[in-house]
């Protein structure tokens, strides 16, 4: 079977990427850390199952894995590289540091972007929404102890609510 | 080649011309198949640019879902109060990012047995329509799923939307697995009630190589109860309800459950789901 090739363009992080001569079956994962150089999410499973490549799809937190890159011409993608600036950190980044939510510290790109993502949409999550948010991000280090604890943190600092 | 057409009559006209493209919705299903080399796409039709498949609307008691409206959209809000049922077995898929990409076409499109939204489909006898070279035809959902993994979409047809009519009583779904989150169902279940027509329907899901409606239970029931009304069911009737369902179903034993639990749990569920319908 012949494998055909496409070159197309994505918008990561509000900049236009030219990704070119690529095999059209690629997945945006794929296409983030091999072709454009942004290793932020990270590739596990490949089958939806981790959540270590979350990445934000026209505002919505999905698989990378699940992505087909060249099918993604027209959306507006967000990785956890455009989450704090690269010298100090987010206030979710700077929870899970305080936290001891980070391990090894390879589900946490995924779970950065999932609690920002929920914390947009509901800047005060009741601690089964937190767990409902986070059921498709697996941590194979923490038992999920101190990320809830760095959610927390996370929350009331935004909201100004002392714990 | 990667297509993404605005619109269904577009959509349609490339498979025309070009037979090969594999359609894509949310790509939950299609890329694991991709990335694990199962699946490898010479061209791809991207349903995600047509607008209209991505909503959903409601006239004279019909509410028409568009086959590519991520799961994440039926879970809460109207459409969530209008089909309740629809609503629990979206808030069973996956995670919520799986929910976020998921979609009614890609459940048909696979025709997995344990595909959560497909009993809701069967309960509500749903109808399915389809986009074909020459125009639309609707099909009957009972008639669309012929076996595990497959149905009755010919090639060059998309689904376009399903259309359900709006509860009018009690509705629930209700699905067994290993856990909460992330779990592929060991047996499922969706009862519809009607106090209108006086009926109860019954679909079960991943007991069989399609999804099962429980035709002879559905009939006892409504020879033993007035179901005008919810207040007639009493629990032996929901005991006894149960068993017959277990009866219908036409498990298999695989390497996620046997025979014997499935048959137990859908009994359980279902007798469960009459219960929870005489409670409410
Ligand atoms: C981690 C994970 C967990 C999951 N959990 C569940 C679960 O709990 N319950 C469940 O039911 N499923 C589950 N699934 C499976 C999957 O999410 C569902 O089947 C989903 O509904 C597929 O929809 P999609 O839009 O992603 O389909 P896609 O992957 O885009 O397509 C699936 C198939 O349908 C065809 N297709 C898609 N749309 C159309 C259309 N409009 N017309 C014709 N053909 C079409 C495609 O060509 C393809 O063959 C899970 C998947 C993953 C990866
Ligand atoms: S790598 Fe995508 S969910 Fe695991
Ligand atoms: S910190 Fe190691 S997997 Fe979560």
């Amino acid at each position: 079977m012949s494998l055909e090739n496409q070159s197309y363009t994505l918008r990561v992080n509000n900049k236009s990427l030219d990704v070119q001569d690529a095999w059209i079956g690629e997945s945006l994962l794929y296409v983030l850390r091999e072709r454009l150089g942004m290793p932020g999410a990270k590739g596990a499973c490949e089958q939806g199952e981790c959540g270590s490549c979350t990445v934000l799809l026209d505002g919505e937190a999905v698989c990378s894995c699940l992505v087909l890159a060249a099918a993604a011409t027209d959306a507006d993608i967000r990785t956890v590289e455009s989450i704090g600036d690269g010298q100090t950190l987010s206030d979710v980044q700077q929870a899970f540091v305080e936290s001891g939510a980070v391990q090894c510290g390879f589900c946490t790109p995924g779970l950065i972007v999932a609690v920002e993502n929920l914390l947009t949409h509901n800047p005060r999550p009741t601690e089964m929404q937190v767990k409902e948010a986070l059921s498709g991000n697996i941590c194979r280090c923490t038992g999920y102890g101190r990320i809830f604890d760095a959610v927390s943190v996370a929350v009331a600092r935004r909201t100004g609510v002392s714990q | 080649m990667i297509y993404s057409p605005k619109s269904i009559s577009n959509a349609v006209q490339i498979l025309q011309d070009d037979p090969d493209a594999q359609i894509l919705s949310g790509g939950t299903d299609f890329m694991v198949e991709v990335n694990f080399g199962h699946r490898a796409p010479t061209s791809v039709l991207s349903l995600r640019a047509i607008k209209e498949l991505c909503t959903w609307s409601q006239q004279d008691g019909v509410i028409r879902i568009g086959s590519a409206l991520p799961y994440a959209q039926m879970e809460t809000g109207p459409l969530a109060k209008l089909l309740p049922a629809l609503a629990q077995a979206a808030r069973t898929v996956g995670s919520p990012q799986i929910r976020a990409a998921g979609t009614l076409g890609g459940n048909l499109g696979t025709s997995s047995p344990a595909g959560d939204s497909l009993p809701v489909l069967y309960a509500l006898d749903a109808t399915i329509i389809i986009a074909t070279a020459t125009g639309e035809r609707r099909m009957a959902v009972k008639d669309f799923m012929v076996g595990p993994k497959r149905n009755a979409l010919s090639k060059g047809e998309i689904i376009t939307a399903v259309e359900l009519p709006a509860s009018t009583g009690y509705q629930g779904y209700s699905k067994v697995g290993v856990r909460n989150a992330m779990v592929i169902s060991i047996a499922s279940a969706c009862l519809v009630h009607n106090p209108i027509d006086r009926s109860v329907r019954l679909a079960m899901g991943t007991v069989g190589p399609t999804i099962i409606r429980a035709s002879a239970a559905e009939k006892w029931l409504g020879e033993e109860c007035d179901l005008a009304s919810a207040s007639s069911i009493t629990p032996a009737i929901c005991a006894e309800f149960g068993r017959r369902c277990g009866d219908e179903s036409q498990p298999i034993t695989d390497h996620r459950s046997t025979a014997e639990y499935r048959r137990h749990a859908v009994s359980v569920i279902t007798s469960r789901l009459l219960e929870r319908c005489a409670a409410s």
